[in-house]
C-alpha cells in the first residue's frame, strides 16, 4: 500500500510554535500525545462525550478527539500543561481543585481544568447553577461532581483574588503619580 | 478506534470549495465543525474518499437578522447563532433550542447549518427548520437552489444535499408580532440527544383566538415531523391528545414506543401553553 500523504501543520500549543507532518485522518488529540508528547491531554471517549480531551483552541473549549489536527493548522492552543504559570505557580483553577478535592483518580481532570478555565474567563463569578452548567460536558467517574462545583466557586475566589493582588500595586503607583502632579 | 484514511482539501474561498466538490463529486465529504461527522469516522461507520475541510470559508461565518428573517451562514457555529441578540430578538426559537443543543464545548465547533445537513431525526435544529417553515440554500460548482424545509429532510440522517454540493445558508423566517414559540424536551441527562422533544409555535389574532397551533417532534419519526393543531382552537390537552393520535414512535434502547407516545403528549400540552403565553405577552407591545 502506498504511504499516506503527511501535511505540514503549524500548531502553537503553550506558547511554543511546534511543525508536524501528519497524515489528514491524525486525530488533534493524539498529534497532542504522540507528536508533541504532551500526556497531560487524556482521552477517554474519543467521539466528544467525556470531555477528558478538551484543549482550548484559540481560547475557546474545545474536544481535541473531534479536530483533525489538519484542521488545527495555525491555531494556538492551550492544553493542561499550559494552564501552570511560567514559575510553577498553580492556576487558580488548578489550585481549587487542591483545595477543594476536586479529583481523585485525575483522569478527567485536565478536561474539567481547561473547561473551567474558559468558562471563568466568560463569566469571572458564576452562580452555582452556571457552575453547573459549566462542567456539565464532561464525565467524572469518581468524586460525585460536587467537589468540582466547589472547585468552580473556589477557583473564582481565587482568580479575582489574584486580579487584585496585579492591580494593586499599578493603581497605587498611579494614585502616587497623580498625587506627585497635583 | 482511528479513522481511516481519506485525502483532504482545505478550500479558501466558497468557489474553491465548489469546484474541488464537484471535481470530486460521489467521493467528497463536507468537513464543518466535525462534532457529527469525527464520531462517525472514529467508529468506522463511514469512509469518505476525501474530506473538504470548510473551516477557513470566513465568508460563511455569519448570523444577519432582519424584519423578515434569520439568515445563518455554514461557518457559524452553534455558539455564535446563540450568542446572537439580532437573532434572539428576530426568532427567539433559535436560542430556545440552540440552548438544548449538546454542550457548550460542542457548540464551540459544531455548526447550526452543519446538524441541519446531518439531518438527525434528534437534531433539535432540524426540527426548528421544520416547524418555522424555513429553508436551505444548497450551492453547486454550476447552480444554486433554495430548498425548503419540507422538501430537505429525506430520512433519517439523509438530506437534499447531493454529492459535489455544499449547503451555504439556512433560512429562518422571524417570529410574527402576535406569534410566540417554545423548546421543550426531554433527555436522560441535560446535553443529551432528547428521547423526545417537542417545538411549538402559536399565533393568536387581536381577539386573542388562536389562528396558528404547530408542533415539531424530536426523535419520533425519521424526519422532522410537524404537526398542525389549530383545529383545536385553543385546547392544549386536546391538543395533546390528537398528537398522541397522530404519532407513530419507534422502540429503541432508550425509550419504549408508549413511553416516547406518552411523553409526546406531555411536552406537546406544555409546549404549546408555553409558545401560547409568549404569543400573548408579545401581542401586548404590538
Ligand atoms: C457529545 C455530543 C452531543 C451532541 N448532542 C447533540 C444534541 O443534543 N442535539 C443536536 O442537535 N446535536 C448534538 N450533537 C451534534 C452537534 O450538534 C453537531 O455539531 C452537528 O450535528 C453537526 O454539525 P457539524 O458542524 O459538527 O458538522 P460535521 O460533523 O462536520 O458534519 C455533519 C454532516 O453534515 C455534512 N455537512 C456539514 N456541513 C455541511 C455543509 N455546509 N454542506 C454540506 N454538507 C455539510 C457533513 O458532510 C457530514 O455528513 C452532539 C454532538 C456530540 C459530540
Amino acid at each position: 500500500m502506498s504511504e499516506e500523504e503527511r501535511f505540514d501543520v503549524r500548531l502553537i500549543v503553550n506558547g511554543a510554535a511546534h511543525d508536524v507532518q501528519v497524515p489528514a485522518r491524525r486525530l488533534l488529540s493524539d498529534c497532542i500525545r504522540h507528536d508533541l508528547r504532551l500526556t497531560g491531554t487524556h482521552v477517554g471517549c474519543e467521539h466528544g462525550v467525556c470531555g477528558a480531551c478538551t484543549v482550548l483552541v484559540d481560547g475557546v473549549a474545545m474536544r481535541s478527539c473531534l479536530m483533525l489536527t489538519v484542521s488545527a493548522d495555525g491555531t494556538e492552543i492551550t492544553t493542561v500543561e499550559g494552564l501552570t504559570e511560567p514559575d510553577g505557580t498553580l492556576s487558580p483553577v488548578q489550585q481549587a481543585f487542591e483545595d477543594c478535592h476536586g479529583l481523585q483518580c485525575g483522569f478527567c481532570t485536565p478536561g474539567f481544568l481547561t473547561t473551567i478555565t474558559a468558562g471563568l474567563r466568560t463569566n469571572p463569578d458564576p452562580s452555582e447553577d452556571e457552575a453547573r452548567e459549566l462542567i456539565g460536558g464532561n464525565l467524572c467517574r469518581c468524586t460525585g461532581y460536587q467537589n468540582i462545583v466547589r472547585s468552580v466557586l473556589r477557583a473564582a475566589e481565587l482568580q479575582s483574588a489574584r486580579d487584585r493582588a496585579t492591580l494593586a500595586p499599578a493603581e497605587g503607583a498611579g494614585v502616587a503619580q497623580s498625587e506627585g502632579r497635583a | 478506534m482511528k479513522p481511516p484514511p481519506f485525502g483532504y482539501s482545505r478550500p479558501e474561498s466558497v468557489v474553491e470549495a465548489l469546484s474541488t466538490l464537484a471535481s470530486l463529486g460521489p467521493d467528497g465529504k463536507v468537513l464543518a465543525g466535525g462534532q457529527s461527522l469525527l464520531p462517525i469516522l472514529s467508529m468506522r461507520l463511514a469512509a469518505p474518499h476525501h474530506l473538504v475541510d470548510i473551516n477557513r470559508l470566513a465568508e460563511l461565518d455569519y448570523v444577519r437578522s432582519d424584519a423578515s428573517t434569520v439568515r445563518v451562514g455554514a461557518l457559524a457555529r452553534h455558539a455564535r447563532v446563540l450568542a446572537d441578540a439580532g437573532a434572539r430578538a428576530a426568532q427567539p426559537l433559535l436560542a430556545q433550542a440552540l440552548r438544548l443543543v449538546a454542550h457548550a464545548t460542542i457548540r464551540n465547533r459544531g455548526t447550526t447549518l452543519g446538524s441541519i445537513v446531518h439531518a438527525d431525526p434528534s437534531g433539535e435544529m432540524t426540527a426548528v427548520l421544520a416547524l418555522l417553515d424555513g429553508s436551505v440554500r444548497v450551492a453547486g460548482a454550476s447552480n444554486e437552489r433554495q430548498v425548503p424545509a419540507g422538501e430537505f429532510f429525506r430520512g433519517p440522517l439523509e438530506s437534499a444535499v447531493q454529492a459535489g454540493e455544499l449547503a451555504v445558508e439556512a433560512s429562518f423566517p422571524a417570529l410574527a408580532p402576535r406569534a410566540g414559540t417554545a423548546f421543550v424536551e426531554v433527555s436522560r441527562r441535560h446535553g443529551d440527544y432528547a428521547v423526545c422533544g417537542v417545538a411549538a409555535l402559536v399565533e393568536i389574532d387581536v381577539d386573542r383566538a388562536v389562528v396558528v397551533a404547530r408542533t415539531a417532534y424530536l426523535s419520533v419519526s425519521p424526519i422532522p415531523l410537524v404537526l398542525d393543531l389549530c383545529e383545536t382552537a385553543g385546547d392544549f390537552a386536546a391538543a395533546a391528545a390528537l398528537a398522541r393520535e397522530r404519532l407513530d414512535p419507534e422502540p429503541d434502547i432508550h425509550a419504549s414506543a408508549d413511553y416516547r407516545r406518552h411523553l409526546a403528549g406531555v411536552l406537546t400540552e406544555r409546549a404549546l401553553r408555553g409558545a401560547h403565553a409568549a404569543a400573548v405577552e408579545r401581542s401586548a407591545h404590538v
